[in-house]
């Protein structure tokens, strides 16, 4: 393998094309490291860390850093494991997650993150912040309660819908999600829920209307296998 | 105010026009409309969002972000106590208090007249002579409970701030040493005159030969910088001034600002010349918005004398001019690249690195960054040779520092010192006789105990923004860090799970143990917490927010200790007060109505 364009995550030689960043390369090459807020296509945004690697000594998002020849990024190791367990920890007690009676449950990326970690436990207290569920849009229910303020949607709603529904408003742990509208209503704006903003939710705050449990849990996408097997689909999907 | 007299464009069009209706400047806009109306109302947000072409969010997430902006009405007197741990220790809480049963209020309340509120702030840099409070964003230093009677007195009065006793707005300089910097005459333009006769490649050079280092913190060598700014490609470069002082506990460049701004303004405008800017921007953080019209107007006097503007100094081409950006209470936004955001008229959230400002700063153009007294301390280097500035204080921290001293001496204030200064000498020069620990470097910065009084002030030893807390021997250094573990959860920014979660996690622990809930459990979970804190955080501010609770679990264990319960774990549910509104609906508080204490 030609050493120019290949970098080392654990020992293995991950090839890599110009201008991709190392989460990129490492799941085309096969090579898993959890993550929540990038998707395919979409600009990265570094803001859940799930992706923290070393790198040189160094911890840093994978997904905001491009890749480079040589680098030594160490991933999958008991060290940072922990420490992704934690930030799942955090994200659980921060939102209100019913896992077992959610729609998107087999389909959520947290959960499925937080079983290939082995998160046994929220470990926190939660938090039990009052959040909004915006049920005004014709086809689909805005449910703040999962929302993980990952941004994808705003994103997508920007950058490829260019319709620019969602913005994150607020500081700190009043950070949330907020509609373009007079109303602040998901259903006083154009969104449709062929737009892309409406696939890219890693969790279920952005779920359609009067479709409910028609695949059964058990059967879905993270059920059949654990999301760190699946990275051809984490690559290759789109909204 | 409101739309019956006049419309949504008599108040607001005046606004936008003095701005150009540029959405880069909507917090200056924002600013102007609160100080207009007392806060901005949903009309004001729909009619900016329309004349500035911006989506309703953006206007609502810039105000939701700022501290200091309100979308709804918060009295037409808004106080806001500093709350950093000094003005703590100079007994701010027992004023806070006075004032809100003066009014009968709560913390936080707006009174039903629609008079005033009152609520607590980060530090607003008044450290050496708190406490200190802002009223409609002007600051109120030396706070006493008869000064408190009499401000209640006037409130209630509806006397307009304008016609206040202007003592009561007095701010001091309070400089007790003096070395190159605040020693060295200021002859208006003749440090400029060197650098052009210099020519930009020429004061470059200098810049080089005096190995000078940033004095905002990071230490980053200050000629590099400007070298990458001036080589990065595109025709048009910003220099901006880092005038967001939040670090709890500095104050050195208010009174830069208040005193030598000439010298800020020319070392900005050397910048200027040297990496080829012809634009430079001040970011003055909101608490310093009492100097802002002096500071406009020194610029004027500037201009006038052709040290900004056109063809400066007769030098046909050099033109440059600076712009005075306000913030708007967001410590985060000392942060560079939160602070280019911030001038771009967004919520200030740090951006992701790489790319660096050097080459895509502010409108993503190359920009050059810098602090103040950096800025300031330029022009000695142009007046007096990069050789003589590389002969003060040591090897690898050249020249002087301003050191923002307060806390339990005799006498706080600014001193400055060239850098290798021991902290003992400091602590001697300043009064501090009973010194237990000194915070160097702010609520991020380091706590050192007794036995390491013989470090040294250098970007080698304990580098330093330039605050420096002294805490006596009687002080519990347990609260000291709880108090900054709630700043920094207040100025997270919210963007990445570690600091967003993680600074109330931590908090919520030291609550408990404050509480005397803790145990032995709640001190690993410090550890685990600030291990996550430290290495995953998107900036600098998640990456020290828990730096001093992990210094003092080091130095000061004791003041923990002694707080925990001889137990492996407690929980932090409280069965009793969880049945409070059990106890309401039943109209019952009796004894009977409540669990045992040990419960």
């Amino acid at each position: 393998m030609n050493t120019e364009n290949t970098f080392i995550i654990d020992g293995t030689p991950i090839p890599f094309e110009p201008n991709q960043t190392v989460l990129q390369a490492a799941l085309e090459a096969g090579v898993f490291i959890p993550h929540l807020c990038f998707y395919p296509g979409l600009k990265p945004n570094g803001n859940c860390k799930l992706c923290t690697v070393v790198i040189n000594g160094r911890h840093t998002s994978a997904c905001t850093t491009p890749a480079r020849a040589g680098i030594e990024v160490e991933n999958n190791t008991p060290a940072l494991n922990d420490k992704r367990r934690l930030l799942l920890q955090m994200l659980f007690v921060e939102g209100n997650h019913f896992c077992p009676g959610c729609e998107k449950s087999g389909n959520c990326q947290l959960q499925a993150l937080a079983y290939d970690l082995e998160m046994m436990t929220p470990h926190f207290g939660h938090f039990f912040q009052n959040r909004k569920v915006d049920a005004s849009h014709p086809d689909a229910f805005l449910d703040m309660n999962r929302c993980i303020a990952c941004g994808l949607c705003v994103q997508a709603s920007c950058e490829v819908d260019k319709k620019n529904i969602f913005a994150i408003s607020g500081r700190g742990m009043a950070s949330r999600v907020v509609i373009n509208t007079p109303s602040g209503k998901l259903g006083d704006s154009d969104f449709a829920l062929s737009d892309k903003a409406a696939g890219v939710c890693p969790v279920g705050a952005i779920l359609p209307k009067r479709r409910g449990y028609a695949v059964p849990i058990g059967q879905r996408l993270y059920d059949n296998s654990p999301i760190s097997s699946q990275t051809e689909f984490l690559t290759t999907r789109k909204a | 105010m409101s739309l019956v007299n006049s419309s949504a464009g008599e108040v607001l069009d005046p606004i936008l026009e003095r701005y150009a209706r540029n959405p880069r400047h909507l917090m200056q806009i924002l600013r102007e409309t609160q100080e207009r109306l007392d806060f901005i109302p949903a009309w004001a947000v729909d009619y900016l969002a329309k004349a500035l072409a911006l989506a309703r969010t953006q206007v609502q997430a810039v105000i939701d972000f700022y501290a200091f902006f309100h979308d709804s009405p918060h009295g037409k007197y808004r106080i806001r106590f500093s709350d950093n741990v000094t003005d703590r220790m100079q007994g701010n809480a027992a004023l806070l208090s006075r004032m809100l049963s003066r009014f009968g209020l709560a913390q936080g309340q707006v009174s039903g007249d629609g008079l005033v509120s009152i609520d607590t702030t980060s530090c607003t840099g008044m450290c050496d002579q708190g406490p200190a409070l802002l009223i409609n964003n002007y600051p109120i230093p030396r706070l006493s409970s008869q000064r408190i009677d009499k401000i209640c007195e006037l409130i209630k009065g509806r006397i307009p701030l304008t016609e206040w006793p202007a003592e009561f707005f007095r701010v001091e300089d309070n400089i007790h040493r003096r070395d190159v910097l605040l020693s060295t005459p200021m002859v208006n333009g003749q440090a400029l005159k060197r650098a052009v006769e210099l020519g930009p490649q020429g004061m470059l050079a200098e810049m080089k030969a005096s190995n000078f280092r940033g004095r905002g913190g990071a230490g980053f060598t200050t000629a590099v910088k400007w070298e990458a700014c001036k080589n990065a490609p595109g025709e048009t470069r910003y220099i901006v001034c880092n005038a967001d002082e939040g670090e709890p506990g500095t104050f050195k460049d208010r009174v830069l600002l208040a005193s030598f701004s000439e010298r800020v303004f020319e070392g900005m405008t050397i910048a200027g010349y040297v990496i080829g800017a012809s634009k430079g921007l001040v970011y003055l953080r909101a608490e310093y918005r009492y100097m802002l019209e002096k500071l406009q107007a020194t610029l004027e006097a500037r201009r006038k004398a052709n040290l900004l503007g056109k063809d400066i100094l007769g030098q046909k081409g050099f033109d440059f001019d600076i712009e005075i950006h306000m913030g708007a209470g967001a410590y985060v936004c000392g942060e560079e690249t939160a602070l280019i955001e911030s001038l771009e008229g967004k919520p200030g959230r740090p951006r992701i690195r790489p790319p660096f400002p050097v080459t895509h700063g502010y409108l993503g153009r190359p920009t050059v960054v810098n602090n103040v007294e950096t800025l300031a301390k330029a022009t000695l280097i142009a007046q007096n040779g990069g050789a003589w500035y590389q002969g003060l204080g040591t090897k690898l921290s050249t020249g002087t520092k301003l050191l923002s001293i307060s806390g339990d001496c005799d006498r706080p204030g600014i001193y400055e010192y060239p850098f290798g200064v021991r902290i003992a000498k400091i602590l001697e020069d300043c009064g501090a006789r009973n010194a237990m620990a000194v915070q160097v470097g702010g609520a991020s910065g380091t706590c050192l105990a007794q036995h390491e009084f013989g470090r040294k002030i250098a970007f080698e030893d304990v580098s330093t923004s330039g605050a420096l807390m002294v805490f006596g021997d009687n002080r519990d250094m347990f609260e000291i860090s709880r108090n900054f573990m709630h700043f920094f959860q207040h100025e997270s920014c919210g963007f990445c799970t570690p600091c967003r979660v993680g600074t109330t996690l931590m908090c919520n622990t030291l609550d408990k143990i404050a509480s005397g809930k803790g145990t032995a459990y709640e001190m690993n979970e410090l550890s685990r917490l600030h291990q996550l804190l430290s290495t995953a955080s998107h900036c600098g501010l998640g990456q020290s927010a828990s730096r001093s609770v992990y210094d003092t679990l080091q130095k000061f264990r004791p003041s923990y200790d002694r707080r925990l319960k001889q137990k492996d774990f407690e929980p932090a549910f409280d069965l009793d007060a969880a049945l409070a509104p059990a106890r309401e609906i039943a109209e019952r508080d009796d004894t009977d109505a409540h669990l045992g204490a040990d419960l």
